[in-house]
């Protein structure tokens, strides 16, 4: 397994976030967390890229117990996060975030390679290389977030709410692009609201539920699962 | 009203794209020409001809070698706060303790009587100061935003306190007989006097290019975007693999440095030290000067911490109707930063980023209304 999260807790000061989830995610793999608001979905994220520190359980990447290592480093290790929303550099041109994400990196060539990769995949960065990330739509700043994560050449890109705030033609685009990500070869973690699109691009899916883990099954599985219907894809 | 500030806005931006848009040599000329005019400027026989320029109520030549300390002040807290977005409130402790170490170590009043020259104790206090910045670092810069500023405010308090009213600093007594820089004339006659500013001056002045050709090439390098990365946004730089702790500390502890040279400047030039060159208000002073000027832009900071030095002091000795302008320099001063903050909230002379990250902000405010 590339990652194995067990009992994993997490508290906000005297709240606790999480209560003890463990999931695993296979290298070459799509794996997606869904849930409602509040349900701890972007707060597992943050444990698992290092953002917030866990309070009982281990995270293992790679066959290495990463709970206690610094963010940063997790990076190093090939663990990459995209965040959710407008977590891009508004002040930094396009070009200049797309470079921040090869910020652990020394290979000119292949960073220069993946720049070419990123420009391909997503059309419109091509276009608005020069602006200013913050002058960008949602949609492009999500597209820029996406694909500064996948600068760093991770071997797992965590996707925080991929897209949230977006079109119903963008979030179509945006899922067919996390699929041919994954056929390239990064595994991938999926953190949605948008269970139906999740599900039924992802290998496999974890339901969240108020900081616990209340389902799991492949994404095939739990899109025909009644419960999971009634909750999440808004079908009775 | 909002249309009259948007006109505003958008008129000093074409300034500042024609600045960058001219060629190599002309603005290398323009920066040389103005470099010249700096070295020139205390000279007597050249600033007589500058009009209003000149201070009336001051020695011009002291009032320039104030000025030149509080620029280069703005340019090291501008690495603070301007490049790594860390509000630091009491960046004039930095000043302090570097301006005291050199007391201490070279003042025949001081209790150590180590009596070392001048020039010895400067890269002790420079390095001092950095420690210090790293000692207030370390535990301060764990935090973010509010409660560095309210730890910074306090370490300028302490370092204060301490100064007023520790035996070993002297307090208000102070210390006396604090040598000048080294070097003379031909003839024998020291180069750094008492009586002429203008070497002090010209020193500042020569140390101040040197500073800001190295926090150029400092901000071009991958310290720089890491810097701006931070200052951006914390959380992303840290999920992009930047040690985030690691070069705030770095942020605190050179723009320290800096501070600390600009106190033991201060020192040698003044021959002495006491607790009431360290109020609280410089510090304030200063990030204003900074943000005035143009937070993130060196040249901004330059201009600020100048600009900012100068105005207060050009109020000394002009009266109007009987009252003495002076007594109510902070406020024509508070008056400039408000404006300052409805027109131009980048700074005069912003950095370009900074500016999209403001327009960023506004839209944010604005979506928000």
């Amino acid at each position: 397994m590339l990652l194995e999260i067990d009992n994993v807790s997490l508290l906000y000061g005297r709240i606790q976030a999480l209560h003890g989830i463990s999931l695993t995610v296979g290298e070459g793999e799509i794996v997606a967390l869904i849930g409602a608001n509040g349900a701890g979905k972007s707060t597992t994220m943050r444990a698992i890229s290092g953002i917030r520190p866990i309070a009982t359980g281990s995270i293992r990447f790679n066959g290495e117990d990463i709970s206690k290592l610094r963010a940063d480093l997790r990076v190093r290790r090939g663990l990459c996060q995209a965040p959710e929303g407008r977590g891009i550099f508004p002040g930094m041109t396009v070009l200049e975030n797309l470079d921040m994400g090869a910020y652990t990196r020394r290979d000119r060539s292949g960073i220069a390679q993946d720049l070419a990769r990123v420009l391909e995949l997503f059309p419109r960065l091509a276009e608005r290389r020069k602006q200013p990330g913050g002058t960008l739509s949602g949609g492009e700043q999500q597209m820029l977030a996406v694909g500064r994560a996948l600068m760093s050449r991770p071997k797992l890109l965590l996707l925080d709410e991929p897209s949230m705030g977006l079109a119903p033609m963008l979030i179509q685009q945006i899922f067919q692009i996390i699929t041919e990500i994954n056929e390239q070869g990064t595994t991938i973690l999926l953190v949605e609201q948008n269970a139906q699109q999740a599900l039924a691009r992802a290998h496999r899916a974890y339901v969240l539920e108020t900081g616990r883990i209340v389902k799991s099954g492949t994404g095939a599985e739990l899109l025909h699962d009644p419960a999971v219907k009634e909750a999440y894809l808004g079908v009775a | 009203m909002t249309s009259v500030v948007d006109k505003v806005r958008d008129g000093r931006q074409a300034v500042g794209a024609r600045w960058r848009g001219a060629p190599r040599w002309v603005r290398w000329v323009t920066l040389a020409a103005v470099i010249a005019f700096f070295y020139a400027l205390p000279n007597p026989g050249f600033y007589q001809y500058l009009g209003p320029i000149p201070t009336t109520g001051s020695n011009f030549t002291q009032v320039l070698f104030t000025v030149s300390i509080y620029v280069l002040l703005a340019v090291g807290l501008n690495i603070v706060v301007g490049f790594a977005g860390l509000l630091d409130l009491g960046y004039f402790g930095f000043f302090a303790v570097g301006a005291y170490t050199v007391a201490v170590l070279t003042s025949p009043t001081s209790d150590l009587k180590t009596l070392w020259p001048w020039l010895l104790a400067v890269p002790v206090a420079i390095g001092l100061t950095m420690v210090s910045g790293v000692m207030l670092g370390t535990p301060t810069l764990r935090l973010r935003g509010d409660y560095l500023a309210i730890v910074t405010l306090g370490f300028a308090e302490m370092i204060r306190i301490a100064a007023v009213s520790s035996e070993f600093l002297k307090g208000q007594r102070g210390f006396n007989q604090i040598p000048h820089p080294p070097g003379q004339y031909a003839d024998g006659r020291p180069f750094f006097g008492v009586l002429d500013a203008r070497p002090y001056y010209w020193l500042v002045l020569t140390l101040i290019i040197l500073v800001v050709l190295g926090v150029r090439n400092l901000t071009n390098s991958r310290v720089g975007r890491a810097w701006v990365s931070i200052r951006e946004d914390e959380d992303a730089a840290q999920l992009m693999g930047v040690p985030t702790f690691k070069f705030k500390l770095w942020a605190f502890a050179a723009g320290a440095a800096i501070a600390g040279l600009a106190g033991a400047l201060f020192a040698g030039k003044q021959n002495f030290v006491n607790s009431q060159n360290f109020e609280l208000l410089n510090s304030i002073i200063i990030l204003a000067a900074v943000i005035f000027g143009g937070s993130g832009n060196i040249f901004g900071a330059i201009v600020g911490g100048g600009l900012v030095a100068y105005m207060i002091e050009r109020f000394r000795g002009i009266e109007l109707l009987g009252i003495e302008l002076y007594e109510y320099r902070f406020l024509f001063f508070g008056g400039v930063l408000v404006l300052m903050m409805i027109f131009r909230p980048e700074g005069l002379i912003p950095n370009r980023r900074r500016a999209a990250e403001f327009k960023d902000r506004r839209k944010e405010v604005t979506v928000g209304e």
